[in-house]
This record gives C-alpha cells, structure tokens and sequence, in this order.
C-alpha cells in the first residue's frame, strides 16, 4: 500500500497527496498524521490537495477527521489549492466541510497559520501583563 | 449502448481504478471539466457502495448515444442485501455505516439521469448516465 508522506517544514507539517488514495491509504494518513503531531509538537498542518482532481465523501470525511484530530491534539489544520471543479463539486454533492479551514494556495495557507501563531502569542502576553497588573 | 468496458468490485483498489476509467472515457465524450468531476465523484461514491454494502460486484462503463448527444453511462450492479427503504436510502444523512449518508443522494445530484432498481436478497443495480450539453 502506498503512503502519503508528511513532511516537517519549520514549524508546520505539510502534506501534499499526490496520488488518488484508496481509502485505506487516506486512513492511513490520518493516524500518521496525529503521530508525527504528537511527536513533532507542530501547531500547524497545512494540506495540500491541488493534484487532487476529486473529492469524494471519503476523502471528505477524512480532511474533516483529520481536522478535529489536530484541534484536539492542539494543532490546526488548513486544506490549500482545491480546484474550482472539485468546489463545485463538494458542494452538489452536499458536502460542504465545515469545520475546515482553507486557503488557495500553499503560501497563503502558511499565512494563516502564522497569523493564528502570532495571535496565541499575543494572547499568552496579554495574559501575562494581566496577571502582573493583579499582584498586590 | 455502445463496447462497454467492465471492472469487477472487491477491493478498494477496484474503486480507484473505476474512478480512473470513468475519468477516461469522460474525457473521450468530451465531457466539460466540472462533468467529468461531477461524473467521477458520483462513480466513486456509487462504486464504494457497490463494495461495502453490495459485498463487491461489477461496473460497466460505456458510451452512449442518443441521436442528438453522446454521454457516458455507467452501471454498478451487486448481488447484495438489497435495499428495504429506498426512499430513506436516497435522504441525505441518512446511512446504515456510519458514513455521510451522501454517496446515493450526492450521486444522484451530480448525475443526468440516476436509477435504482433494488430488491431484498437479489442485490442492487445502480444505472447513471451523464450527457455532453
Ligand atoms: N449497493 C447497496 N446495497 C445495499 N445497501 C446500500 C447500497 N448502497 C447504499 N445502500 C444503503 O443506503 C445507505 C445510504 O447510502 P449512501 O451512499 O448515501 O451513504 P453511506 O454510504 O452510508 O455514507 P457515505 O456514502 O456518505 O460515506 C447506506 O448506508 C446503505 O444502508
Ligand atoms: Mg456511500
């Protein structure tokens, strides 16, 4: 069985599926990626699903799995460059991926993950003056 | 119906290659871009139920014509359980394997024309047909 491979880009996971995944390989990839989370402690994954020319209700559940998989394991995840055909698509066939964020493309995928990285920083230091300003 | 080409179901590997095919001959009709995805993404919604529910089974793939246009028409035929409540079967959401309850309703939309023909015991045949505008 072939495997999709996940790649360690800074502090992001990419994935890239080039191929037309049987579903067990999609499966497969799903508990790959909550083990390479786990072990790389990366708070982003971004999917990249350009070379996919469609997108069944498998492989849709799968992007969504994969998704909440990541959230509970404190990751987010961004699916890039789905062809307008395949939008189409999802949405005739009813699926709409809620819950799952997307960019166009690679690039402005990694944009958003670290806008939401700056923002936890932000957030962690707010914090921490609020707590300085409490001290007696 | 025109030289058919089959493909019998049984494992996942078979669902990928009837994606493939279909692709094929939707290209050689002349299907637009968004068609043949449509008609691709049904194709692998109705195969895989032809595997897990149907137990496996076949996939017949051909061209058509109707005088006026060509098309693509695929049947997905199983000697399965069969289906009690087709109505309920076609609802979206609603599904039997903890899917999405979208692969017959969603086929069914991407599709021209979609027929079932379903009996308790004797198994499940699926027809759908996609014509070039
Ligand atoms: N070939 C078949 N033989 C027997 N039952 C079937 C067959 N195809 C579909 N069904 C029944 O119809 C239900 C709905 O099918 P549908 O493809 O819409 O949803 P699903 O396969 O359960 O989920 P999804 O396709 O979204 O992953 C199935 O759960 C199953 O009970
Ligand atoms: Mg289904």
């Amino acid at each position: 069985m072939e495997r999709v491979p996940i790649l360690k880009l800074g502090e992001i996971l990419l994935v890239s599926i080039q191929i037309d995944m049987e579903d067990q390989v999609a499966l497969q990839l799903q508990e790959d990626l909550a083990e390479r989370i786990v072990a790389t402690r990366c708070h982003g994954v971004l999917i990249d699903i350009s070379a996919l020319d469609i997108v069944d209700s498998f492989v849709g559940r799968t992007l969504a799995t994969i998704a909440s998989i990541s959230r509970v394991l404190d990751a987010e995840t961004v699916v890039v460059g789905m062809r307008p055909a395949v939008a189409i698509t999802l949405v005739e066939l009813g699926l709409s991926l809620p819950g799952i964020r997307t960019a166009l493309n690679v690039e402005l995928g990694m944009e958003l993950l670290a806008r939401d990285a700056s923002f936890d920083f932000e957030d962690a230091a707010s914090m921490a003056v609020d707590e300085a300003v409490d001290e007696p | 119906m025109s030289d058919g080409e089959r493909i019998e179901v049984g494992t996942d590997q078979d669902v990928v290659r009837v994606r493939q095919l279909v692709r094929t001959v939707a290209v050689s009709v002349k299907l637009s871009l968004v068609d043949q995805t449509k008609l691709v993404t049904a194709a692998s919604e109705l195969a895989r139920n032809t595997l897990v529910y149907g137990g496996g089974g076949t996939v017949e793939v051909a061209r058509v014509d109707n005088g006026r246009r060509r098309g693509i028409q695929i049947v997905f035929a199983d000697q399965g359980p069969g289906i009690a409540d087709l109505e309920l079967a076609l609802t979206d959401g609603y599904t039997t394997g903890g899917g999405l309850g979208l692969g017959l309703s969603g086929a069914r939309r991407l599709v021209d024309e979609f027929l079932i023909d379903t009996s308790i015991g004797r198994g499940t045949t699926v027809t759908v047909t996609k014509w070039c505008r």
